[in-house]
C-alpha cells in the first residue's frame, strides 16, 4: 500500500483548491472585479466568460477525477485490479475520445461566434439615447480624455454620466497602450496612427479603477486614471464648470514630454481638430526618453525627471 | 574606438546588478581555477567542449538550461518580492530595473531555459530511441549548442555591461524603437535571440533529417516511439517558425541600426505588423516547447503503467494536427486590437480547436493507465501532476481564446497565470520527469527517490499557491508588469503568491539536494543493466551510459515497441548467448568548430550591441575562417576497431545476464 499515499495527498490538494475557489467567490464580487461589472458591456463579456467556464468544467472536472481514480486503482500494489497489458486500442474508445472534446469545442465555437459579433467593441450599443463622444489619447505616461462636444478635456480622470452610452475614439501619441476599466468591461488598444473605437456604458455611480493593460515603458505603473460615473445632471454641471487652460498644440507639446504620476487636471477650450491631428500623425509622436544606458549623451538612467 | 561603450555602461550606482554580477563572475572564475588546478581542462576540452557526440551535447544543453532556469527563477523571486512590497510604495526595484527583470525573465525562461532543456533531452534521447549512432550532422549539432550558449551569455552579460531590454520578452515597437528605447537593452535582446535562433534553426534541420532519414533497420514511421514523433513535429515547427522570428527581428534591427521604418510611428511604419509577425512565430513556439513535453509524458506513463501507449496512431494524428493548427491561431494574442467580429471569431474558434488535439492526448494517457500496473516513481508523479494541472491550464487558455472573455482578461495577471500554468505544469514538469527518467541512461545510476518526490510535492503545491492567486488578481482587474500599485484588494493575493514562491524555493532546494545526494550515493544507485525501469524503447537496449557508438550492432526493429518486443521474445537481437558479429565502426571526430564559431559569434554580438565596427569585422573574419578550416578538414571520422567494440559491448552483455525484467534473456 506504500504507493497509495501520494495519490491520496494529491486528491486532497485538489479538493482543497476547489474549496478555496468556493470561498473565494464572494471576495471576487467586491471592488473592481470583472465579474461584478456596472454596465451592459461588462455584463455581456462576463456572462460569456462564465458560460465558457461552465461548459469546459463539465468535461474538465470529470476528467481530473477519472485520472486520479485510474491512477489510484491501477497502482501496482492493488491485486484486485486486472492487468491488461495488451489493451492498447479500442475503436469505440477512440471514437469517444475524439468526440468529447470535439463536441465541447463545437458548443464553445457557437458561444465564440455569437459573442464575438454581439460584443464587438466597435458595435454601437442598442440604446435610444445619443452616445456621449469621448476621444482618448495616451501619452507617456498619462491619459487625455477629450470631450469634443463640450470642448473640454481632462487628464487622468474620466468623468462619465450614468446610464448613457459612451462612444470612445482611442489613439496613442506615442507607444501602444490598452484602455481598460475593469468595471465597465471590454478593453481596446490605443495605437499611434490608428483610431480604435469602443462602446461602453456605466449604470452605477461611483469611482472606479482605470488603467493601461499594455506595457508602455518605465512610467507604465502610473498610467492610471480615475473613471468616475456620476448622474447625468451632475455630469452636465461638471462639464459646464470645468476650468483650465485651452488645449492647443502648445499644450499638447507639453503632454508629449514624458512624465509620471500626473495628478488629474482639466482643459477648457479644445481645438476640435486636435484628436485627428494626433491620430493622423500630423502632430509628431511623443519624444521618448532623453537618456538611457549606452545611448548617446548618456546620463544616469535613473535620474530622469518626474515632471510636472 | 569602443563605439558606445564607456564606463557609464557599468551600473556603479545600482548595487543589485553590480553585486550579483560580481558574484557570478567570481563563481565562474572559481570554477575555472578549480578545473585547471585539478587538471581537468584537457578532459573537458576533449570529451565535452569539442565533443560532437549527441549524448554529450544533450547533457550540456540540459546543464545550460538548468543554469538559466535558476537565473530566471531568481528574477521571478525578485518580481514577486517587488510586488509584495510595492503597495503604495516604490518597493526596492525602480521601474528602470524592474522592467529589465521581467523582460530578462521571460526571454531567459522561454529561449534559454525551456528551449535548451527540451532540445537537450531531444538530443540525448532521439538517436538512442531511433537505434542509430548519432544525428545526421554531428558537428552542426555542436555549433547549434554553442550558438545557443552565446545567446545566453550575451543576455547575462547585459546585467553588468549596459542594460537589458525594458520592453517585455517580446520587444513590441514602437516602444522598442530607438526613439523610445535609446539604450542598448533592445540591441542585446536582438543579437542574443538572433544568434541563438540560428542555433535553434540548425537543430531543427538536424533532427528533421535524422528522424526522416536515419532510423534503425525496420523502424518504420509507425514504429517510432512517441517521443520521436513529437520531436519531429517540434522540429518541423522550428523550421517553419524560426525564420519568421529571424526576419521579424531583422526588420526591427534595420529600424534601430539603419533608420528604416518598418515598425516606427513615423514615415509609414506599422507596429501592428510586428505583432502579427512575432506571434506567427510566438504561438508555434509554445508548441515547440510543449509537444516534446507531451512526448516525454507518453514515454513515462507508458513505461510506469507497464503498457504500450494507448491509441498510438491517434496520438500521432493529434500531434500532427496540433503542429499544423498552431500556425493558424496567432491573432488570439491581440483580439483587443479590434479586428472585428468575423476575424476574432475565426481565430477564437481555430484556437479552441487545438484543444481537441490536446484533449485526445489527455484521454489516451488516461487509457494507457487503465489496466496498467502503475509504479509511482518520481517521473510518474511529475506526469500525474502534469495531467491534473495541465487540464485546467488548457481550460484557462481556451477561455482566453473566447474573444469577449479575452476583452476582460487580456494582458492581465490572469493571462500571466495561464501561461505559467501551461509552461510550468506542462514543460517544466516534463523536463524534470525526463531528467529523472533518462538520468540512469546518461550517468549509469538512478536518482534518489525521496528527495525527488519531495521536490515534486513542493513544486506542485508551490505552483498552486503562487499562481492561483494571480488568477484571482487578474479577475480583480490587475494588469501585468506593474512595478507598483495602490489597490488594496490586490495586496493579500500578491502576498500569498509571494509565499508560494517560498514553497517553490523549497522545491528547487529539494531538487538540488536530490542531485547531490544521488551523486554521493551513486554506487548504491548504480544500474549496470542499462534497463532500470523495465523500458520499452531502444535506448534501454544498450549500456548506461551508452558507448560512444550507442549500439555495437544496429538493432533490427520488428515492432512498435522495439525493446519490449525483444525482451518478450527474448531472442534475436543479440541472440541469447550467441555473440553478434562485431565490425569496426566509423565515428565522427571531435571538432572545436562549434566552440570557436560561438567565440566569434559572441564577439560579433557584443560588437554590434556597442557599435564597435572594427571588432565586428574581426569577429566575422574569424567566424568565416573557422568555417573554411572546417570545410577543409581531411579526416572527418575515426575508426573504432572491431575488438574494441566487442570489448565494450561484452561488459554490458554480462551485466544484462543478471538484470531483472527479463532483460537477461538478451
Ligand atoms: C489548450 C491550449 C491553449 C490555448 C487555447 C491557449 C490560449 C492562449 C491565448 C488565447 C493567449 C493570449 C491571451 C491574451 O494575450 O489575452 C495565450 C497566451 C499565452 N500562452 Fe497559451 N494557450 C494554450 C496553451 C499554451 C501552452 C501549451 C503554452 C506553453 C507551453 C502557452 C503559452 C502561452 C504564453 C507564453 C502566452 C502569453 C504570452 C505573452 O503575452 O507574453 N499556452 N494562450
Ligand atoms: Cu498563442
Amino acid at each position: 500500500m506504500k504507493s497509495v499515499g501520494p495519490m491520496v495527498r494529491q486528491a486532497a490538494l485538489q479538493a482543497l483548491l476547489c474549496l478555496a475557489a468556493v470561498m473565494l467567490a464572494p471576495s471576487l464580487a467586491c471592488a473592481d472585479s470583472i465579474l461584478e461589472p456596472v454596465g451592459p458591456v461588462g455584463r455581456g463579456d462576463a456572462i460569456i466568460l462564465l458560460d465558457a467556464v461552465v461548459i469546459m468544467l463539465a468535461i474538465v472536472v470529470p476528467t481530473i477525477m477519472v485520472t486520479l481514480a485510474f491512477a489510484w486503482w491501477f497502482r501496482a500494489s492493488n491485486t484486485r485490479a486486472v492487468y491488461r497489458p495488451n489493451f492498447t486500442y479500442s475503436g469505440r474508445i477512440e471514437l469517444i475520445v475524439w468526440s468529447i472534446p470535439t463536441l465541447t469545442i463545437f458548443l464553445l465555437g457557437g458561444v465564440i461566434w455569437i459573442g464575438s459579433h454581439r460584443l464587438d467593441p466597435f458595435e454601437p450599443l442598442p440604446s435610444t439615447a445619443k452616445p456621449l463622444e469621448i476621444d482618448a489619447v495616451t501619452f507617456d505616461w498619462k491619459w487625455l480624455f477629450i470631450y469634443p462636444e463640450q470642448r473640454i478635456a481632462s487628464v487622468n480622470r474620466l468623468v462619465v454620466p450614468v446610464g448613457r452610452p459612451l462612444h470612445f475614439r482611442i489613439t496613442s501619441a506615442s507607444v501602444f497602450n490598452v484602455f481598460f476599466v475593469p468595471s465597465f468591461g471590454c478593453m481596446i488598444y490605443a495605437m499611434n496612427g490608428m483610431v480604435s473605437q469602443l462602446n461602453l456604458q456605466a449604470d452605477k455611480p461611483g469611482k472606479y479603477l482605470g488603467l493601461s493593460a499594455h506595457f508602455s515603458g518605465d512610467g507604465f505603473s502610473d498610467m492610471r486614471f480615475d473613471p468616475i460615473a456620476v448622474p447625468a445632471a451632475q455630469f452636465a454641471d461638471w462639464a459646464a464648470g470645468v476650468k483650465g487652460a485651452p488645449l492647443d498644440r502648445a499644450a499638447v507639446g507639453v503632454l508629449l514630454k514624458q512624465s509620471r504620476a500626473v495628478a488629474p487636471y482639466t482643459y477648457r477650450g479644445v481645438d476640435p481638430a486636435l484628436f485627428d491631428a494626433i491620430a493622423s500623425q500630423k502632430l509628431p509622436p511623443g519624444e521618448g526618453p532623453q537618456s538611457g544606458r549606452g545611448a548617446p549623451g548618456t546620463q544616469n538612467a535613473m535620474s530622469r525627471g518626474r515632471a510636472p | 574606438m569602443l563605439g558606445k561603450l564607456t564606463w557609464d555602461a557599468i551600473p556603479f550606482d545600482q548595487p543589485i546588478p553590480l553585486i550579483s554580477g560580481a558574484v557570478v563572475i567570481l563563481a565562474a572564475l572559481g570554477v575555472l581555477v578549480w578545473v585547471i588546478a585539478k587538471g581537468w581542462l584537457p578532459y573537458l576540452w576533449k570529451e565535452w567542449i569539442t565533443s560532437v557526440d549527441h549524448k554529450h551535447i544533450g547533457i550540456m544543453y540540459v546543464l545550460l538550461g538548468l543554469l538559466m532556469l535558476v537565473r530566471g527563477f531568481i528574477d521571478a523571486i525578485m518580481m514577486r518580492a517587488q510586488q509584495a512590497l510595492a503597495f503604495h510604495a516604490q518597493g526596492y526595484l525602480p521601474p528602470e530595473h524592474y522592467d529589465q527583470v521581467f523582460s530578462a525573465h521571460g526571454t531567459i525562461m522561454v529561449l534559454f531555459a525551456a528551449m535548451p532543456l527540451v532540445i537537450g533531452i531531444m538530443n540525448f534521447v532521439v538517436p538512442l530511441q531511433l537505434g542509430v549512432r548519432d544525428v545526421a550532422f554531428p558537428t552542426l549539432n555542436s555549433v547549434s549548442f554553442w550558438l545557443t550558449a552565446t545567446g545566453a551569455l550575451l543576455v547575462n552579460m547585459s546585467l553588468i555591461v549596459g542594460e537589458f531590454a525594458r520592453t517585455g520578452w517580446l520587444p513590441y515597437p514602437p516602444l522598442s524603437e530607438l526613439r523610445y528605447s535609446p539604450g542598448v537593452g533592445v540591441d542585446y535582446y536582438l543579437w542574443a535571440v538572433q544568434i541563438s535562433g540560428v542555433g535553434t534553426l540548425l537543430t531543427g534541420i538536424n533532427f528533421v533529417t535524422t528522424i526522416l532519414k536515419m532510423r534503425a533497420p525496420g523502424m518504420t514511421y509507425f514504429r517510432m516511439p512517441m517521443f520521436c514523433w513529437t520531436a519531429l513535429a517540434s522540429c518541423l515547427l522550428i523550421l517553419a517558425a524560426f525564420p519568421v522570428l529571424t526576419a521579424t527581428l531583422a526588420m526591427l534591427t534595420l529600424d534601430r541600426y539603419l533608420g528604416f521604418h518598418f515598425f516606427t510611428n513615423e514615415a509609414g511604419g506599422n507596429a501592428m505588423m510586428f505583432m502579427n509577425l512575432i506571434w506567427a512565430w510566438g504561438h508555434p513556439e509554445v508548441y515547440i516547447l510543449v509537444l516534446p513535453a507531451f512526448g516525454i509524458y507518453s514515454e513515462v506513463i507508458s513505461t510506469f503503467s507497464g503498457k504500450p501507449l494507448f491509441g498510438y496512431r491517434s496520438m500521432v494524428a493529434a500531434t500532427l494536427f496540433i503542429c499544423i493548427v498552431s500556425f493558424c491561431v496567432w491573432l488570439h494574442h491581440f483580439f483587443t486590437m479590434g479586428a472585428g467580429g468575423d476575424v476574432n471569431a475565426v481565430f477564437g474558434i481555430a484556437t479552441s480547436i487545438i484543444a481537441v488535439g490536446t484533449g485526445v492526448k489527455m484521454y489516451n494517457w488516461l487509457f494507457t493507465m487503465y489496466g496498467g500496473r502503475i509504479r509511482f516513481t518520481t517521473p510518474m508523479l511529475w506526469s500525474l501532476g502534469f495531467m491534473t494541472t495541465f487540464i485546467t491550464g488548457g481550460m484557462t487558455g481556451v477561455l482566453l481564446a473566447v474573444p469577449p472573455a479575452d476583452f476582460l482578461l487580456h494582458n492581465s495577471m490572469f493571462l500571466v497565470a495561464h501561461f505559467h500554468h501551461v509552461i510550468v505544469g506542462g514543460v517544466v514538469f516534463a523536463v524534470l520527469a525526463g531528467i529523472t527518467y533518462w538520468w540512469p541512461k546518461a550517468f549509469g545510476y538512478r536518482l534518489e527517490e525521496f528527495w525527488g518526490k519531495a521536490a515534486f510535492w513542493f513544486a506542485l503545491a508551490g505552483f498552486y499557491v503562487t499562481f492561483v492567486p494571480l488568477y484571482v488578481v487578474g479577475i480583480l482587474g490587475m494588469t501585468r508588469r506593474l512595478q507598483h500599485y495602490d489597490v488594496a484588494e490586490w495586496r493579500p493575493w500578491l502576498m500569498i503568491s509571494a509565499a508560494g514562491i517560498l514553497v517553490l524555493i523549497a522545491g528547487a532546494i529539494c531538487q538540488m539536494v536530490q542531485l547531490s545526494v544521488s551523486f554521493l550515493r551513486r554506487n548504491e544507485l548504480r544500474d549496470t543493466t542499462g534497463d532500470p525501469w523495465d523500458g520499452r524503447s531502444l535506448e534501454w537496449a544498450t549500456a548506461s551510459p551508452p558507448p560512444v557508438f550507442n549500439f555495437a550492432v544496429l538493432p533490427q526493429v520488428q515492432d512498435a515497441e522495439a525493446f519490449w518486443d525483444v525482451k518478450r521474445r527474448a531472442r534475436e537481437m543479440h541472440g541469447s548467448g550467441s555473440e553478434p558479429h562485431y565490425e569496426a565502426l566509423e565515428m565522427p571526430r571531435n571538432s572545436p568548430t562549434g566552440f570557436v564559431c560561438a567565440f566569434f559569434a559572441t564577439i560579433i554580438g557584443f560588437a554590434l550591441v556597442w557599435h564597435i565596427w572594427w571588432l565586428m569585422i574581426v569577429g566575422l573574419v574569424g567566424a568565416y575562417a573557422t568555417f573554411v578550416v572546417f570545410a577543409w578538414r581531411d579526416v572527418p571520422e575515426y575508426v573504432i576497431p572491431a575488438e574494441e567494440v566487442a570489448r565494450l559491448d561484452r561488459a554490458n552483455r554480462i551485466a544484462r545476464q543478471e538484470a531483472p525484467y527479463g532483460a537477461s534473456a538478451i
